[in-house]
């Protein structure tokens, strides 16, 4: 790490940006500087290059044309494979997190993805909208997954990555399990801003990403009262 | 008017009072669809003869239809179509029921405007805004404006009135032959960082901007907002007195005075009617209770907060938010908001919703309380302004609420 500063990396908010996206950046940020930790926020257009030096590393969700747009491009710039290989954290949800494995589906067709991570993407029977909940791979020890889904696409885990939950309520990857995860690289069908409703999470990509073992608890009041109240929203 | 429209004509009206009469709303959509099952042309025919101008974009085209309708009013009798009904249906039983007028300013839902240039075959269209909704994505705001630009192709004769600060309205219009543009700048960009033409980005600077790769970029307006007034094409600025909030609503004023323009209405006539405007289907509206003066504003969708933002005091303000079906049921929009112009009020929030909206405040820094009902927000605040905004659904229970005590 060259500077100081948390370095958190907003990739292509140009084509990657859909239903509030901006959010997991926004408390990133907001829960690194309630411990003190400077921040520094990066967005980087599809027309720039993407730096590799930077901690943490953000995708969002978009529509077939810019997803398959986004993935040329990271695959032609390398900053991000880079960034990888480095040891950075990445956190991608919606068509962000089907950028992450080997292929996507896009308007009709299978698109190369990043490689990042064993998995591939294709189109599920209907659209899965709704509220997604799940339990966490108890290896990251966080508290159930909390979120809201709305994807055309099923992704297949290869055995080199970890389901992020099994589903309780709603389809994520495949109705089972939801999302991956392998070493410092998580993605989630959780779309938007996903950490709203998963200050935990947040906290473990802001560990991973500044190598602090601890960081001091914050006042999570109103986001366990939204964690709670949709919650009973989804119980039978 | 053929006698088929003639009979469909007179049912629909017939239909909308009966409809009226039993209670069963305000019949301001079922007589246009029984109208138009009698006779699918029943549109064609009632906007025969009239001269029409059509009003759309993703937000304020209510208001600037008021508006419009308020400046024309000078040069005759104008029909109009009610809040909400703005597609076909809801078009069919304002001209109806208007019976024969020499104009008609109608507001047009953006999905409808291709349909509704077809039938009415108007002599200008106004072209707000084109923006994200809830219950959209950014690239249906490109497609929109896809459609809007085929749409204008079909209609070289049709004069188009639109916004220069828009570059998805602007691409829609560019190659139109006859335009005017205005200026009433834009608030909300993220939907608009990417050029409709070729991909490249958009570059802002001030209040100009341009396509980086393509020759793509902002007209020269010949309408412009300029401090509380509107400078026309001449070059004289015309002071704007509204009974309605903010500079977004002197934005819509200009765009008024832009079409009734093209109606022969001078601007230094217009202008004087514009402040007959005092509420827009409940909204701005101004009700008081045990001494404290509540305004109503509705934010539907990113853009329209901003604006919201723009148009309250600064004084203490009451957010409510829904997510039902009308809303959408998904609140991730709440981060595309921006809420800092809210810092130093005090802020009180309510609605179905509300906890994901102290999340997204605690973010954003803004300190808040939460209260259960409209009825202990009233009760929280001392007396004097109230500024309420809420969504859709989370406006109407208010309204409702405010109707039943009075
Ligand atoms: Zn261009």
């Amino acid at each position: 790490m060259s500077t100081e500063d948390l370095r958190i990396v907003w990739i292509y908010p140009d084509l990657l940006s859909t239903y509030g996206d901006r959010g997991n950046m926004l408390i990133l940020a907001a829960r690194a500087r309630a411990r003190g930790i400077p921040v520094e926020t990066i967005e980087i257009r599809s027309d720039q290059a993407l730096p590799d030096s930077a901690d943490l590393y953000l995708l969002g969700g978009g529509e077939d044309g810019p997803q398959a747009l986004a993935a040329q491009r990271l695959n032609a710039d390398g900053g991000l494979h880079r960034a990888v290989a480095r040891g950075s954290v990445v956190f991608a949800v919606c068509a962000g997190y089907q950028l992450l494995g080997t292929s996507f589906f896009a308007k009709g067709a299978a698109y190369p993805g990043l490689s990042l991570l064993d998995l591939q993407s294709d189109r599920g029977p209907a659209r899965a909208v709704g509220e997604l909940h799940g339990v966490i791979d108890p290896r990251l020890g966080l508290p159930p997954l909390s979120g809201f889904e709305n994807h055309g696409g099923r992704t297949h885990l290869g055995p080199g990555v970890s389901p992020l939950a099994q589903v309780t309520t709603g389809i994520g990857n495949d109705g089972t399990s939801e999302g991956a995860w392998r070493g410092n690289l998580i993605g989630t069908y959780s779309h938007g801003p996903a950490l709203s409703r998963n200050p935990a999470l947040a906290d473990l990509l802001l560990r991973w990403a500044t190598g602090a073992g601890y960081l001091p608890p914050l006042d999570d009041t109103w986001t366990d009262r939204l964690r709670h109240e949709r919650q009973v929203a989804v119980a039978p | 008017m053929p006698l088929r429209a003639k009979v469909a004509s007179s049912v629909s009206r017939t239909a909308a009072a009966l409809s009226r009469a039993a209670g069963r709303g305000d019949g301001s959509v079922i007589g246009g669809w029984i109208g138009l099952k009698i006779d699918p042309e029943l549109l064609k025919h009632l906007a025969a003869g009239r001269s029409v101008a059509l009003i759309s974009g993703t937000n304020g085209k209510t208001t600037t239809t008021k508006l419009t309708v308020a400046a024309l009013e000078s040069a005759g009798r104008v029909a109009t179509n009610a809040f909400g009904a703005n597609m076909p249906t809801g078009h069919t039983s304002a001209l109806a029921k208007a019976g024969a007028t020499p104009y008609a300013v109608l507001e047009v839902d953006e999905h409808y405007l291709a349909r509704v240039l077809d039938e009415t075959r108007p002599r200008a269209v106004a072209l707000l805004n084109l923006s994200r909704d809830q219950l959209d994505r950014a690239k249906e705001v490109a497609m929109m404006a896809q459609m809007w630009r085929e749409a204008l192709a079909h209609h070289p004769d049709v004069h188009v009135v639109a916004n220069a600060d828009d570059p998805m309205v602007t691409w829609a219009a560019y190659h139109c032959a006859s335009v005017t543009w205005f200026s009433a700048g834009q608030r909300w960009h993220d939907d608009s960082w990417v050029c409709p033409e070729c991909g490249g980005a958009i570059e802002r600077a001030g209040g100009d901007w341009r396509c980086t790769t393509c020759p793509l970029r902002r007209p020269r307006p010949q309408w412009v907002v300029e401090e509380d007034g509107v400078v026309d094409p001449t070059g004289a600025w015309h002071q704007v007195k509204l009974s309605l909030p903010g500079t977004v609503n002197i934005g819509n004023a200009a765009t008024a005075l832009a079409v009734a323009a093209q109606f022969g209405v001078r601007p230094a006539d217009a202008v004087l009617r514009l402040g007959s405007v005092t509420s827009v289907a409940g909204r701005y509206a101004q009700v008081e209770r045990d001494g404290r003066l509540i305004r109503l504003l509705l934010a539907k969708n990113p853009a329209s907060w901003l604006e919201a933002f723009d148009m309250a005091e600064a004084a203490p303000t009451l957010l409510s938010i829904n997510a039902r079906d009308p809303d959408g049921l998904d609140t991730s929009w709440l981060f595309d908001v921006d809420f800092a112009p809210l810092y130093g009020r005090r802020v009180l929030i309510t609605g179905d919703r509300a906890y994901d909206l102290a999340v997204r405040l605690q973010v954003n820094g803004i300190p808040f309380e939460h209260v259960t009902s409209f009825a202990d927000a009233l009760a929280a605040v001392p007396p004097g302004r109230l500024e309420v905004i809420a969504n859709y659904t989370a406006f109407q229970d208010i309204r409702a609420e405010l109707d039943r005590v009075n």
